[in-house]
């Protein structure tokens, strides 16, 4: 009989458990995932998305060259917006709704550090955009090989010079099979991941999900312009320039993330090779920003009055 | 005073608070340190990036006129080559309705938007010198030979400007360099420059064998450059039946003859006649 009774001490309960553990914020994180997938802006979102790069088929009837070129645009212009809009629009709700409805306060009167919740939250949403990413993906890749499938028909029918149709199907092959615009997969889905974490972290003082949506928007817009703020505070910063300009300069360099550099898409396309060791900086960076986010959100969130 | 209690319950204390500012301030720390420390590694990558052609483009005020707040906005936001594709359709719309003005002008816009896509230069200048000449030539509404003569030179012209552009923003395209060589050898009859220009598209790696046919025609229509071009035929010639194609053996027949090759280095000999015909011809035998 001491036994049972020794394991459900204090004592015991204490030294089992952990301050962190990864099976918790798995468990936060498949939760959140199913709880994200059951909302209908999840669908909405998804279904605008792959009927947007389903229709890029269509749009696209100029010459063959300029098809794929189109199709790619029309397709990782739509994978970047949606993912966008998603890492926002998703992240921004989850911890309101979980004060709303008081999940919140059940989840942390149960051994649960309020890192591994945040932690727990933003794996959830990383999942959910990667299952979104995946799903498009698949969707672009569809349409791609039906678009090649189409077009080489075409041309072997269509007759001509040997010469001439072997170059143009070597040309169709190379402008739609290239490996690089996976690459510029990752880097949209690192920018996404990004988003989420800084959605994170602003909706962690912010009073409401509007609030958290329109200071993300807005940081959003700025960080595409927060290289040419950078340049210019670094390059003139000798020149004649009034201490107000400057500080807000400097502000905007410091404060922001920048997003442009995750913009790697619009090279891709037309056939910009990327490097890997580039690629893999880029992606380093993303998941810098992505931690730093998600520890800054952890010390506003650690204090915060709930 | 239970109520009050209460209330005091409610209310964040002010230890509570104060941690809460303080927090909010590490936060802010944190992002300040960071963002110092990752600033000169972002200089760095925004340069590798611009060096591997990454996000070469200017966005300015006047680019901003051209394609609408909307526009500006979306292209700001990494949408740039999208913004590019609708404008490249509204362009192709102008096409239709034979507006060459405005199409010129949308192409502008399209090209600075998407500076490294070959195919918008190419298709630009295609435009330009083929289609908007062609109707400024055979423009109704101007009487004047002269005016219209001028008019399509000068979309000659806009034709070659833009893939002079194009080759300088993609160094790396031979397209670009053969559409230009077309213009030389079909609108402005420079053979000398299409030759130039045919002879730097065959010297990529990727580029079809027949930049060097076409380079060497050009060359042969170049008064005082036969040898040259002689040399460079009979090189092609000499390559084997594939490129023995009908024009490169006129064209070699052409500077033989031109440059009255001795018998021996000529690929086409002169015929010999048969001593019977030249019997019957001198005793004019039917």
């Amino acid at each position: 009989m001491d036994a049972p009774l020794s394991a459900f001490s204090p004592r015991a309960a204490t030294v089992q458990h952990r301050f962190f553990s990864p099976g918790r914020v798995w468990a936060l994180a498949t939760n959140t995932l199913t709880e994200l997938i059951r909302l209908k802006i999840f669908y909405f979102l998804l279904l605008f998305a792959l009927l947007l790069i389903g229709s890029s088929a269509f749009l696209v009837q100029l010459s063959f060259q300029d098809q794929f070129q189109m199709l790619k645009d029309v397709s990782l212009g739509a994978m970047s917006i949606f993912t966008s809009l998603l890492a926002i629009l998703a992240t921004s709700g989850l911890l309101p709704k979980d004060i709303e409805d008081r999940t919140l306060y059940t989840i942390l009167a149960k051994p649960v550090s309020r890192l591994e919740y945040l932690m727990g939250k933003l794996s959830g949403v990383v999942l959910l955009l990667f299952v979104s990413m995946l799903l498009m993906g698949v969707m672009f890749a569809a349409v791609l090989f039906w678009r090649v499938h189409v077009v080489t028909g075409e041309l072997v029918t269509g007759g001509g010079p040997q010469e001439l149709i072997d170059q143009q199907l070597r040309d169709l092959h190379a402008t739609a099979y290239n490996p690089n615009v996976w690459a510029g997969g990752l880097v949209i889905y690192a920018k996404a991941c990004l988003l989420a974490s800084l959605t994170m972290f602003i909706s962690t003082f912010a009073s409401s999900s509007i609030f958290t949506v329109i200071v993300t928007v807005v940081i959003y817009f700025i960080g595409h312009l927060q290289a040419t703020a950078r340049d210019y505070w670094q390059v003139s910063n000798g020149a004649a320039m009034g201490h107000l300009t400057k500080a807000f300069l400097a502000f905007v360099s410091l404060v922001f993330p920048d997003l442009q550099l995750f913009n790697l898409v619009d090279e891709i396309v037309v056939g910009t090779p990327i490097a890997a060791w580039l690629l893999y900086k880029t992606l380093g960076l993303g998941l810098m920003y992505f931690l730093i986010y998600l520890l800054a959100a952890f010390f506003v969130f650690s204090n915060k009055e709930l | 005073m239970k109520i009050d209690e209460g209330i005091a319950q409610a209310t964040p204390s002010l230890g509570s608070r104060r941690r809460q500012y303080s927090s909010y301030a590490i936060a802010a720390l944190m992002v300040l340190v960071f963002g110092a420390a990752r600033l000169p590694f972002e200089a760095g990558l925004t340069r590798q990036h611009r060096a591997a052609s990454f996000g070469n483009v200017q966005l300015n005020l006047g680019l901003r006129a051209k394609i609408g707040q909307l526009g500006f906005l979306a292209a700001l936001s990494g949408f740039r080559t999208l913004v590019a594709d609708l404008l490249w359709i509204q362009a192709h719309t102008a096409w239709e309705k034979v507006e060459y003005g405005r199409m010129n002008l949308m192409l502008n816009t399209v090209t600075t938007l998407a500076p490294h896509n070959v195919n918008f230069w190419d298709l630009s200048a295609w435009h330009m010198a083929y289609n908007a000449s062609v109707a400024a030539f055979n423009d109704s509404k101007q009487p004047k030979l002269v005016r219209r003569l001028q008019a399509q030179h000068q979309y000659f012209m806009v034709g070659k400007d833009f893939l002079e552009r194009g080759i300088a923003n993609n160094p790396g395209a031979y397209v670009l360099h053969q559409s230009l060589g077309a213009i030389y050898r079909d609108k402005l009859e420079d053979h000398w420059n299409a030759f130039l220009e045919y002879d730097k598209a065959a010297a990529f790696a990727r580029a079809p064998t027949y930049e060097k046919r076409f380079a060497a025609y050009e060359l042969a229509k170049v008064p005082g450059r036969e040898r040259q071009a002689w040399e460079r035929l009979k090189r092609l010639y000499d390559m084997g039946p594939q490129e023995r194609l009908p024009t490169l053996e006129k064209s070699l027949k052409a500077m033989e003859e031109a440059l009255s090759l001795p018998e021996e280095q000529r690929v086409y000999k002169t015929p010999v006649q048969n001593p019977l015909d030249i019997i019957g011809k001198k005793l004019q035998i039917p």
